[in-house]
């Protein structure tokens, strides 16, 4: 066997231009199907052991409990497409930073609303609801699979900031469980929504650039 | 699918030559990996003399250019000009290999395109640790690597010599760039 004397750059310029071309990889595709099978994991594990709320037909008439659907959705949508952009080198998040604001926003005018119709006495409660911790884990732990799935499939991308990118691939999990949890979660209040959502959201961000830092580095 | 249509004509020489590449023109992308190859090499060297390092590392960024966008050719938007994404993936390896020398914090580094006006060819004695790196290969994939690189020999010539089939030997070169790939990698952190 020829002895290794694979130092030139010209050498390494010989074998990459014999490379065939590679299968196109189309990261939109990859993406939709790992997030996909992560949601179908994350369903069957809010089915066999959450499953919505008793009341869930009554709930379903106020305008608080169907708010929770939005402010839930509001997140995952810009996280999935900055995620997607920061796939690309040479990418720059640009505007879509801005499309970020739309959760907070919406939580923030419900809150106001909240604070107005609301009397005080009832802010405390209503903030602390009756399983916040149980809300939070919940949240965290069905974002686990989605995360994985976003993870895997960006790793055919080459983010310039591998944290950062994960952390927006969290932060689009936890929308994503937010949304299969929402049935469950009997605190209807936007001062329950406002601070446990974004909390459960946060910790899904750091871990996804915990993870987004080991594994989307390149 | 079919790729998406180019949003403008693209009449910059690189774009061009990646485009015939991708459409499986060996030569145009033999050409083209010299030529980001010196362009590369020139921004190295700048960075390094700025940042006060020594010239060892300079073909290792090179390589891990090279390398990296072969493996990554899918992330580049064929309706964007391919400069703006060669620099992008050259200023990641070379900050990469700054840091590897110790250099916490790397300043950002000039625009590549004064680099393209002053290219620098290979230097034939350069040296690169790509060598310790081919030895983490399967020894059928270094083999092919070698053959190959080394040897020169074709895709054609080193599937007869190894009674493999041409896709056999194609796909395990592509498998042996990305374990190449992975072990630069692992090498770093």
């Amino acid at each position: 066997m020829a002895e290794f004397d694979f130092v030139k750059t010209s050498e390494l310029i010989a074998v990459l231009a014999a490379d065939p071309v590679s299968p196109p990889v189309h990261m939109g595709r990859r993406v939709a199907m790992a997030l996909a099978m992560g949601i179908l994991v994350s369903l069957g594990v809010y089915l066999v052991f959450v499953g919505p709320r008793p009341d869930i037909a009554a709930a379903v008439q106020t305008v608080r409990f169907n708010l929770k659907f939005l402010d839930a959705l509001a997140l995952p949508a810009p996280s999935l497409l900055l995620m997607l952009r920061l796939a690309r080198p040479d990418a720059r998040p640009g505007t879509l930073l801005l499309w970020l604001l739309a959760p907070l926003f919406l939580l923030a005018v419900a809150v106001v609303v909240e604070l107005m119709v609301a009397p005080s006495s009832e802010w405390l409660p209503r903030l602390v609801g009756h399983t916040p911790l149980y809300c939070m884990t919940m949240i965290t732990m069905l974002a686990v699979a989605p995360l994985a799935g976003l993870i895997a499939a960006m790793r055919a991308g080459a983010p310039q900031y591998p944290g950062l990118t994960g952390a927006f691939a969290g932060a689009a999990s936890a929308g994503v469980a937010a949304l299969l949890f929402v049935p469950h979660c009997p605190d209807d209040s936007p001062l329950f929504v406002a601070t446990w959502y974004p909390l459960a959201t946060l910790i899904c961000m750091g871990v996804g650039a915990l993870v987004g830092r080991r594994f989307l580095a390149w | 699918m079919k790729a998406q249509p180019i949003k403008g004509p693209l009449d910059d020489p690189w774009s061009r030559m990646m485009t015939a590449s991708i459409a499986g023109d060996e030569g145009a992308y033999r050409r083209l990996l010299e030529d980001i190859g010196r362009s590369v090499r020139a921004m190295a060297r700048a960075a390094f003399a700025r940042a006060g390092v020594g010239d060892a590392d300079i073909e290792d960024a090179v390589q891990e250019t090279l390398l990296a966008m072969h493996l990554k050719r899918h992330t580049w938007d064929p309706g964007q000009p391919l400069g703006p994404w060669v620099y992008a993936i050259a200023r990641h390896k070379v900050v990469d290999a700054l840091r590897r020398r110790g250099r916490r914090r790397v300043e950002p580094l000039e625009n590549f395109e004064e680099f393209l006006a002053a290219p620098e060819a290979e230097d034939p004695h350069a040296l690169s640790d790509a060598r310790k790196l081919l030895e983490t290969l399967a020894p059928r994939q270094r083999d092919i690597v070698t053959s190959i690189s080394l040897d020169g020999q074709s895709i054609a010539a080193t599937a007869k010599r190894l009674s493999m089939s041409e896709v056999a030997v194609r796909v395990a070169l592509h498998r042996a760039l990305k374990s190449l790939g992975a072990a630069w990698r692992s090498s770093i952190s």
